[in-house]
């Protein structure tokens, strides 16, 4: 049955079952937002294709500059989680904190930059559909559309961000405490794969909502 | 096999009933036995309150003018059945409460993956459960559990955004729980316990974990868009403001097709336990039956067109969605021959959960055959959206998927409780259930197809007669319900002690105490035999 | 059939005969099936059933010749009946050459019935028998359904879009119609009648009564009241006469049929698609004219087109 290892949970016989089993459970749970996310962007894609004109108008309205700066730390920030797995298996715990530091720094960047700069000025353009919608031009009603879509697939995008910058902090704190070692870092590397599905995401946001506009 | 201890005395030997007393220790439990049967109060109570909704609707429907409601009213309670029913009941029901209770001890292990999760999964669903109840009771909602637009997003008057709330909360519950079974199938099981010496349960229960996990993300999203829609009047799905209705339909269906599927597939699962161990016979065709789980889960993704045959879709989508709806036919009609193969030569008792067994064979070969109706595209034109319909997936769901439900319930309630239950009773209220689904659904196959439309309070008197008869047949089959709530509970305080295994049946989950230890097992067991290995050794009664 | 107790509606147009028999023929493998599995069942556990409590079952293994012969079998059903469906389905879903066109508006809660000869019926139909009806529907706000059992034909009404099918009645009398499609509070009040009348009659009901003016000059009045001609009749805007029913070359090199529902987008979201050589001029008339209007404009748009029996398919 069980012996004295307190990070052995009751269920599983050893650590390497619960290490598989992890595994295995973070992946089933990123199939579940990759349908998420896919539902999302087909609705978005089937609107596209009917109001191009609006969605590409929509499009250059939005800062390429921030999201480009935005796509580069968030890349960073998956480098640095990579190397915080890294130390980790390799038990170093100075590298290990330094790199999850990092990594938190540059997500709370991101969402900092998506809020301060990039909603607020939304915000004040009157570009934000239900709270502050000024815009009157042509094709107004697609063009709200597509800045719902924006505002929505951004938003819970940021969401699981957040949730990252919080999982993340819980591995600082453990990291600290000497919960980690290269037999026991299990937990890092499936909070790695989560940050790194949630940088995915954004990948494919980027270039579907700033890139479209015919500008290139 | 493990040693299959005889216990007696349940009061003097500690199991995960008496382990630890008081309310936090069920509110905060992380054991898989414990949640199921939070779980199976909580659907109980929702499976009563949508039947209550059902109660009053066919009331109603007595008399052409109707009997009791207004049309208002009665739209809401329709549309409460169906959510309360297929949401907060019928997707959580086997895979919540018996899948949670015997997936860890069917495949030797101590509890699920992630038992935390598991306790989050009830949570989550009641906090759904409690918005969707919100919605009834702060006036009700009116678009049917359907919520096409741009009714819900922009004409309904009603409570939509907090239904639509509840099912969205709910769906999360349903997703965590197909990825705990996921994950635990695939990495607990015991020594020796291959993929094809797995219990057909088991197969059932991971087809419909994979629908789970792959399908409510979808529905979650749609939901949220109409909620967004309805809030802030933005066109996603109104053509008004330049949305796309029909986008709705596919995006809606494309969940709820598969999730009908996760409604019937564990209690195939269920149904094939039943019938082996009341004929003391090896399943027939044990890898038919698995694959075609894997089979119906898979198609299940493909045919969500055959709900929007007279949407306005394009008549090429329909001949594509109808050839596929055939194709998802097949599995299931090759399960029905397997479970009818089971029972020859066999050595066929006929207790309740046997009772039930058969029932389901019957009906949802009945039922499964009218799904054929409303596949073939000509015929679909016809009866869409009358009572045809209605008569069909309530054969499923109900002379199906409820049967096989209680069946299980029955089966395994020694091993849950501990305690027998009287089976003249219980057989009664099976009879009881069997005569009263018939009377009150067969009608409505009549009913349709002589063009009565579903969803209607008021409705043309012609139809009078066959309404009044599956009303009738309504009464009874409440009746029929209501029978196994008194005795069950009964049996809890006064029935008979059961021991390990009262039936004789193979299964890991028969090799423990009834009711078993927290642990499940004193040794984690190692598995030497196929499933259902009867006839290799005499099974004792114990 | 039986006398007094029906199962099925009367049949009164051409397909309705079509699809009961496919009907007949699935209740009858559906029932057979049914009485197969449940008699072998019952005659398996009466026969097998347990006499005592050591009594022993014989095991019996699998059997691959069974289990392709169960496979199989449903298999060629399956096919036959798809087969079958499928092809009633395509014929029944194309109207013949030449349908009279009646246009059909849903709204919360009834039913709007204009003829192209001007009668507007108010939840009622009157058809002559014998002849190919095609209705062309459209909805005002909700989704709607309409169904009529007698004629085995029904079609979602939608926002937005045209939908539309096509009957032809082959027994006069008088019919129920439905809303088949959930729309709130009254949609089981949403219904009527439709009144299958012999050719004469029905030209005697047409003449007679009040009598609003046809679509087409309703449309064409219309046509200059909401100034189109000051565009359309000037060639800043395409010319309307023989564009009915032809190939449209758009601006952005794609080509389109100019049906209903291209007629109806380009009124009330003309950027949506522009014509070759032409300028985004056209403001919207999205809020200016009803459904009614949009269809009467359409009627007059068909009656300047040179196409034979001017119903796009």
């Amino acid at each position: 049955m069980h012996s004295g290892n307190t990070a052995l949970a009751e269920q599983f016989d050893d650590l390497e079952q619960q290490h598989e089993a992890s595994s295995l459970g973070m992946w089933v749970f990123l199939a579940t937002e990759v349908m998420f996310f896919g539902g999302l962007f087909t609705a978005y894609v089937i609107f596209r294709n009917l109001y191009l004109p609006a969605f590409e108008a929509g499009s250059r309205l939005l800062d390429v500059r921030i999201g480009a700066f935005n796509t580069a730390v968030l890349l960073c920030s998956s480098l640095t989680m990579a190397l915080a797995v890294r130390a980790a298996q390799l038990g170093k715990k100075g590298a290990l904190i330094t790199f999850l530091l990092l990594t938190l720094l540059l997500g709370l960047t991101f969402v900092g930059v998506k809020l301060a700069l990039e909603w607020r000025h939304d915000y004040i353009e009157g570009l934000v559909p239900g709270v502050n919608w000024t815009f009157d031009g042509p094709d107004s009603r697609h063009l709200e559309l597509f800045f719902c879509f924006y505002f929505f697939m951004t938003g819970v995008h940021a969401l699981h961000m957040v949730i990252g910058v919080g999982v993340l902090t819980a591995l600082i704190i453990m990291a600290w405490r000497g919960k980690f070692s290269p037999q026991r870092y299990n937990t890092v590397e499936m909070s790695g794969l989560y940050w790194h599905f949630v940088d995915i995401v954004w990948i494919f946001l980027f270039p579907l909502l700033y890139l479209i506009g015919g500008r290139y | 096999m493990g040693t299959a201890a005889v216990e007696t005395g349940i009061e003097s030997r500690v199991h995960y009933l008496n382990a630890s007393y008081g309310i936090k220790s069920w509110l905060l439990t992380t054991d898989h036995k414990r949640i199921a049967l939070l779980y199976l109060v909580s659907i109980t109570f929702f499976f009563f309150v949508g039947g209550s909704a059902a109660v009053l609707m066919r009331l109603n429907l007595i008399e052409p003018q109707g009997a009791l409601l207004e049309p208002a009213t009665y739209n809401k309670l329709f549309s409460m059945h169906g959510i309360i029913m297929v949401f907060l009941f019928m997707i959580p029901s086997i895979p919540a409460v018996l899948g949670n209770f015997l997936v860890p001890m069917m495949i030797g292990a101590r509890d699920l993956a992630f038992p935390r999760l598991n306790l989050l999964s009830w949570y989550v669903f009641m906090v759904g459960g409690c918005f969707t109840l919100y919605a009834v009771i702060a006036g009700g909602v009116d678009t049917g559990w359907t919520f096409y637009t741009p009714l819900s997003t922009t004409y309904s008057n009603t409570n939509v955004i907090s239904a639509a709330l509840g099912v969205f909360i709910a769906g999360f519950s349903s997703i965590l729980t197909g990825l705990n079974f996921i994950v635990t199938i695939h990495k607990m099981r015991a020594p020796g316990l291959t993929w094809f010496r797995l219990p057909l349960f088991i197969w059932a229960i991971y087809s419909t974990s994979v629908i789970q996990i792959l399908g409510t993300p979808v529905l979650a999203i749609s939901i949220v868009l109409v909620a967004l829609e309805r809030l802030i009047h933005v066109g996603v799905f109104d053509p008004a403001v330049g949305g796309d209705p029909i986008l709705f339909q596919h995006l809606f269906w494309f969940y709820s097709h598969p999730a009908v599927y996760i409604m019937i597939l564990p209690s195939m699962g269920v149904i094939s336990e039943l019938v082996t161990a009341f004929s003391k016979k090896r399943i027939f065709g044990y890898k038919f039956i698995a694959f075609s789980s894997v089979a119906i889960a898979a198609i299940s993704f493909l045919v969500w067109g055959h709900h929007m045959f007279v949407s306005g879709q394009s008549v090429y989508a329909g001949i594509v969605f109808s050839a596929l709806s055939f194709a998802v036919a097949i599995p299931s009609a090759i399960k029905v021959f397997n479970w009818t193969a089971t029972l020859y030569k066999g050595s066929v008792s006929y207790q309740a959960p046997m009772l039930y067994a058969i029932g389901f064979i019957g009906l949802f070969t009945m039922g499964g055959l009218t799904g054929l109706f409303l596949a073939t595209l000509a015929v679909d034109v016809h009866v869409h959206a009358t009572y045809f319909v209605v008569a069909h997936f309530h054969y499923i769901m109900v002379g199906g998927a409820v049967m096989g439900y209680l069946g299980g319930i029955h089966y395994w309630w020694p091993k849950i409780t501990g305690r027998l239950y009287p089976d003249g009773w219980a057989r009664l209220a099976a009879a009881i259930i069997f005569v009263g689904f018939n009377l009150t659904f067969f009608p409505q196959y009549m009913l349709g197809y002589l063009g009565m439309p579903r969803r209607y309070a008021i409705y043309a008197p012609e139809f009078q007669v066959l309404n009044v008869m599956s009303s009738a047949g309504a009464s009874v089959l409440g009746v029929g319900y209501l029978i196994p709530l008194v005795y069950l509970v009964w049996s809890m305080r006064y029935g008979p002690v059961a021991g390990p295994n009262p039936w004789g049946a193979k299964g890991l989950e028969w090799q423990t105490p009834s009711p078993p230890p927290t642990e499940n097992f004193e040794e984690t067991p190692i598995v030497t035999e196929e499933a259902y290995a009867y006839g290799t050794e005499e099974t004792q009664v114990a | 059939m039986w006398q007094g107790f029906p199962i099925r509606p009367e049949q009164a147009s051409t397909i309705a005969r079509g699809v009961d028999h496919l009907y007949y023929f699935l209740t009858a493998v559906d029932l057979f099936f049914t009485a197969v599995i449940f008699l072998t069942v019952f005659y398996f556990a009466l026969r097998y059933r347990r006499r005592s409590e050591k009594e022993k079952a014989t095991q019996v293994e699998g059997s691959l010749p069974l289990e392709v012969l169960w496979t199989f079998i449903p298999l060629v059903f399956v096919v036959v009946i798809f087969l079958w469906g499928t092809n009633l389905y395509i014929r029944n879903s194309r109207p013949p050459e030449a349908s009279m066109e009646i246009f059909v508006i849903g709204k919360q809660w009834m039913w709007k019935l204009q003829h192209p000869e001007g009668p507007m019926e108010i939840n009622e139909l009157h058809v002559p028998v014998g002849r190919p009806i095609k209705l062309t529907m459209t909805s005002e706000d909700v989704i709607h359904n309409f169904y009529v059992p007698a004629f085995r034909v029904q079609k979602d009404v939608v926002p937005g879009m045209y939908t539309s099918i096509w009957f032809q009645a082959t027994v006069t009398g008088r019919y129920h119609f439905f809303c088949n499609q959930y729309c709130g509070t009254n949609h089981s009040l949403m219904g009527g009648y439709v009144t299958v009348m012999k050719p004469g009659d029905y030209e005697q009901w047409l003449s007679g009564g009040i009598r609003g003016e046809s679509m087409v000059s309703a449309g064409a009045k219309l046509y200059e009241q909401l100034a189109c001609i000051t565009c359309h009749g000037t060639g800043k805007g395409p010319p309307f006469v023989d564009l009915f029913g032809k190939p449209v070359k758009l601006s952005d090199g794609t080509t389109v049929i100019a049906d209903e529902a291209y007629i109806r987008e380009s009124v009330l979201y003309p950027s949506a698609k522009i014509v070759a050589g032409y300028q985004p001029l056209m403001p919207t008339y999205k809020g200016q004219v009803s459904e009614e209007q949009l269809l009467q404009l359409i009627a007059y748009i068909k009656s300047l087109s040179s196409v034979e029996g001017k119903v796009a398919k």
